[in-house]
């Protein structure tokens, strides 16, 4: 990267300054006559010199003239005007353009990082460098060169003009600027230092703050707020007095500029008014060279601003470049281009004398050398701190080694591209991460190297327009919208990719889970109408299904004539599923159309008087529990914070009855009715005769449903699929029957039988793939992360496979028989496995010993499994 | 059945027989009723332990595995609790529960049984006058048992 700000900006952006400065020259004669137009205006056309004058032929008096050189004022303001205007939009856009290929080129040099840097390296540090401190530079980036022109040359224009006009009082406009000249860059350099200083130690206090989120649990379990939040005062603190240190000089600057500044004019009524009444200089030009100083302090201004924010830059630039340029790190060929000749991995892995040693000079790996024949299947074991970790991170070149070398196919792979040990090498790390998208886009991540066909110019950003400003830019012209699956390597075409990826959650024990989150999970709008068919026949297949069974009982199906005793009286008004928060129970008893349905049937009277009943109710059992007391979470309609109010408001209702209450009191009891579900609270609050009004209400409701909120709830309808709920719940129609044993589980078993039966797993899978993984992979446990990126490597059929430590977080009972499938998967490609047990290398043909950075045994299992091994001993340790 | 006719069920049950209506009514609230059908199983000998049963209307075997398979020991109806050893004890499931004919009990979850004998001493006393009857049946028999041995 260019060492300084403006290499960067002359690297970048000559053909666009050299336009600005053109530009900006342009605009200087105008700039000039219409600093010069006043005097005449005012000495000729007001005063009334010459006149009638003599243009082009004809002769004009003294008003005409006026009225002609003031439009010829006007027309130059508005060509002044334009040309900053002009100016100002291009110097925008230009400024915009490199700040975004400054990001663009911090960011791709991130991922270029040598991977032990990202151990000295924060992203507390890291992420506000390219956020928020490059951001000014922009700014500065465009006015890097135009400013100081057109300022510059707005001063000397204005300068000029003052000298023509009297060279003593031109003399006196400029005579105290060397004082500026001389101090201001003194007492800038001390701002400059403070300023540095000021970054580094904001960057430690967002790494602060970074490493306070991710170690909250700590600070919980260790009582360590305190200390922590003295660490944080004292590193505020810091920012504080450096902050206050530069406020007090630039103020200091700014004042000594703007006092400066005023100073001149003295000059100006002193010696011009001496002038003037001499007879020496006339009255109209004192009052333009008074106006034209005006003018002139607002570009000497911008040009002292201008010199302090250069400062800034390029101390700011100074200090970002620094930090991204570490030693190793790739080049930029090596992470984007395709090798010439195509690259095979096809051969044996061959490691001859590799080395590797830390910062500190601490030996981690020694004359390690082997040779893996292509299709061998190894295991690495070892004591943990052996080094077959960092081994493994080696031969998928992830790490480089310090000496010696490694060759795959017989070619070296430290410098190749990515584009080769990416896609050839598959690696899965001990805690690898899953990106917060869906499941599928995570596996597919293994396959998505480069974009297939061409942009669609509908989707953002890859209209012509937008990627040509990418091109000035200098960022990616890779479009997101084209399709980036390498469906080649993957061996399956656009059809082959999901029965494939159904395979592929097989071999890495997936599907169940996959199943499972698919039947929680709803299908997207978009789903293809014969899939929610297929899944509405499984509604009915089900039905028979418990009927056939005797299990009818278990389920109560929603009816649209029926009142549902196992749904709440909520779910029973609305029938149907709330899409977003508008009829989310909560917000029912206030919802003004709610409220005028239960106007309407004459239920609102009834709904206070059960919600009082509930109430009371309520308090009665809960009363004597402490608030923190377990069942009110579990079982209360009032939560312990709301009891007390309930407990004064029954009191209220009892003195003044219901009736005498305000509406508001009156709410709060409507709130509580829509939380019953009579099956399973058993109050025997909810009469046939009001089930039945009930279900006049939820006719109203639906019939009255105004247009605009339709789009708020999704109506069950025993032959259309509900978009807002889930499989599960679409093939149920209904719900599980509280009081009958079991019930849950055995439901679940006859959906499970019809869903296979009606051929709807893969379907489900397919939802289920669909589902969001979460930020970080967080909605997954550790295991499904590690099996999502095991899948995601085997996905492109990598020729080296290289497994370190990948599944030692699932469950122990599981991890033999995975790790077999891998290998059956994985048949005639090289694997090589870091095994976390020893126990676990039992299956393969070879093995390797690693401990103190050698590979000190090789061999078979028997061979291995003698008395006196490291490798017996390993297996008898665990 | 209402929650109130539930009360009314757990008053007549000696170990409930003396406290207040508005606790028995926390304690019917917060439990779970459940029908079972004929044959259907309460829980297994072995199983660990995580609720009490109390019958509330219909019949239940309880049942033992032996080397000839399983023999009921007792049978169960209404009013009568079970499966409170195995919560009270944190032992596994001493025998086998299953309905006869159709049942209904109130399954009274580990925590909220828990709860309601600590709060309320006088349930704890009843249930271990219940458990010591029991004991001294079983005392009984088991000299029963032994003269007839002897004899």
């Amino acid at each position: 990267m260019e060492p300084t700000i403006f290499r960067f900006i002359f690297r970048h952006s000559k053909k666009e300054q050299i336009f600005l400065l053109v530009l900006t020259g342009l605009s200087f004669p105008f700039l000039y006559y219409s600093l010069d137009l006043p005097k005449t205006i005012i000495n000729q056309a007001i005063a009334g010199k010459n006149l009638p004058q003599d243009i082009f032929g004809y002769q004009i008096d003294q008003i005409p003239y006026l009225m002609l050189l003031s439009g010829i004022f006007l027309a130059l303001v508005c060509i002044n005007g334009g040309f900053k205007y002009y100016i100002n939009v291009y110097r925008g856009q230009l400024g915009e353009r490199m700040l975004r290929r400054l990001r663009y080129d911090l960011y791709a040099r991130v991922l270029r990082f040598p991977l032990p840097h990202f151990r000295r390296v924060s992203q507390g540090e890291v992420i506000p460098m390219i956020t928020s401190e490059v951001e000014p530079l922009g700014g500065f980036i465009g006015d890097a060169f135009s400013l100081p022109a057109f300022q510059g040359g707005t001063l000397l224009t204005i300068l000029i003009f003052m000298f023509v006009q009297d060279p003593i009082l031109g003399t006196a406009a400029i005579a105290l600027y060397p004082v500026q000249a001389y101090l201001i860059p003194r007492l800038q350099k001390r701002v400059n230092e403070l300023g540095k200083e000021r970054v580094r130690t904001v960057r430690k206090l967002s790494d602060r703050i970074g490493e306070s989120i991710s170690g909250v649990q700590e600070i919980h379990a260790n009582d360590s707020s305190r200390f922590a939040l003295a660490n944080f005062t004292t590193m505020l603190g810091e920012i504080y007095t450096i902050r206050f240190e530069i406020y007090r000089r630039k103020f200091f600057i700014k004042f000594l500029n703007n006092f400066i500044a005023q100073l001149t004019p003295f000059f100006f009524y002193s010696i011009g008014g001496v002038l003037v009444i001499k007879g020496d200089l006339t009255f109209g030009a004192l009052v333009a060279i008074l106006a034209a100083y005006k003018d002139l302090s607002a570009p000497w201004k911008e040009l002292l601003t201008y010199y302090q924010r250069k400062e800034d830059s390029r101390i700011k630039y100074d200090q970002v470049v620094e930090q991204f340029d570490p030693a190793g790190s790739l080049t930029e060929a090596q992470q984007l281009d395709e090798p010439e000749t195509p690259v095979s991995f096809n051969g044996p892995v061959a490691l001859r004398n590799v080395g590797l040693t830390d910062d500190e000079g601490e030996v981690l790996l020694e004359g390690v050398s082997f040779e893996i024949a292509q299709g061998e299947h190894v295991a690495i074991a070892g004591p943990g701190g052996g080094g077959k970790d960092l081994l493994a991170t080696v031969i998928a070149r992830l790490v480089l080694p310090t000496s010696g070398s490694v060759t795959i196919n017989g070619v070296d792979i430290a410098p190749l591209p990515e584009s080769v040990t990416g896609r050839r090498i598959g690696y899965v790390g001990p805690g690898a991460f899953v990106f917060s998208s869906t499941i599928r886009d995570n596996i597919l991540m293994g396959a998505r190297h480069l974009p297939f066909g061409e942009p669609d110019p509908s989707v953002f950003p890859d209209s012509p327009e937008q990627r040509a400003d990418a091109e000035a830019s200098g960022n990616s012209l890779d479009p997101i919208s084209a399709n980036w699956i390498d469906y080649q390597s993957i061996g399956a075409d656009e059809n082959g990719l999901k029965d494939r990826i159904a395979e592929l959650l097989k071999v890495v024990g997936l599907e169940d889970e996959v199943y499972a989150i698919g039947l929680r999970g709803s299908l997207r709008a978009e789903s293809e109408a014969e899939i929610a068919n297929r899944i509405l026949g499984a509604r009915v297949r089900l039905r028979a299904r418990l009927e056939e069974l005797g299990l009818a009982g278990l389920v109560e199906p929603f009816d649209a004539e029926k009142f549902n005793t196992n749904a709440s009286v909520a779910e029973n008004l609305l029938f149907g599923t709330p899409v977003g928060d508008d009829f989310a129970l909560d917000h029912l008893a206030s919802d003004p159309y709610v409220r005028s349905v239960l106007d309407k049937v004459g239920l609102t009277g009834d709904f206070v008087h059960i919600g009082r009943d509930v109430a009371a109710t309520m308090v009665e059992l809960f009363k004597d529990l402490p608030p923190d007391h377990e069942f009110f979470a579990q079982y209360s309609f009032i939560s312990a914070d709301d009891l007390p109010e309930f407990q004064t408001l029954l009191q209220r209702a009892d003195r003044v009855g219901l009736d005498g209450m305000e509406a508001e009191d009156k709410t709060r009891f409507l709130e509580l009715p829509f939380k019953l579900i009579p099956a399973r609270h058993r109050l025997g609050m909810i009469s046939e005769e009001l089930q039945a009004r009930i279900l006049e209400a939820r006719k109203v409701f639906r019939e009255e449903l105004p247009a605009e909120r339709q789009a708020a709830l999704e109506f069950f309808s025993v032959d259309r699929f509900n978009l807002a709920a889930s499989v599960q719940d679409n093939i149920l129609f209904g719900k599980i029957a509280y009081g009958q044993a079991d019930a849950g589980n055995q439901v679940g078993k006859v959906v499970a039988e019809v869903v296979e039966s009606e051929g709807l797993r893969a379907i489900v899978i397919e939802v289920g793939l669909d589902a969001e993984a979460g930020i970080a992979g967080s909605r997954l446990t550790a295991a499904q992360r590690q099996k999502v990126a095991i899948a995601r490597i085997l996905l492109r059929r990598p020729d080296v496979i290289v497994l370190n430590e990948a599944i030692a977080v699932l469950d122990s009972g599981l991890q033999a028989p995975i790790l077999s499938r891998i290998c059956a998967e994985a048949e005639g490609r090289t694997v090589i496995f870091i095994a976390h047990r020893a126990r676990l290398a039992q299956p393969f043909n070879r093995i390797l010993v690693m401990s103190g950075g050698r590979v000190i045994e090789d061999g078979t299992f028997d061979s291995l499994n003698q008395e006196g091994t490291m490798f017996r001993g390993l297996l008898n340790e665990e | 059945m209402s929650l109130n006719e539930e009360v009314e069920l757990l008053k007549n049950i000696p170990i409930f027989a003396k406290i207040e209506p508005s606790k028995l009514k926390l304690l019917a609230f917060t439990s779970e009723r459940l029908n079972y059908a004929d044959g259907q199983v309460l829980f297994n000998q072995g199983d660990s332990g995580d609720a009490a049963y109390i019958i509330i209307d219909g019949t239940a075997s309880v049942l033992i595995d032996t080397d000839d398979g399983k023999i009921e020991v007792a049978q169960l109806s209404k009013g009568d609790i079970v499966g409170e050893i195995a919560i009270l004890c944190d032992v596994p499931r001493t025998a086998t529960v299953q309905a006869k004919q159709s049942l209904t009990t109130l399954k009274i979850a580990k925590e909220a049984f828990f709860r309601l004998v600590t709060d309320f001493p006088q349930i704890a006393v009843e249930i271990m006058r219940e458990l010591a009857a029991r004991l001294e049946q079983t005392n009984m028999r088991l000299r029963a048992a032994l003269s007839d041995k002897d004899g």
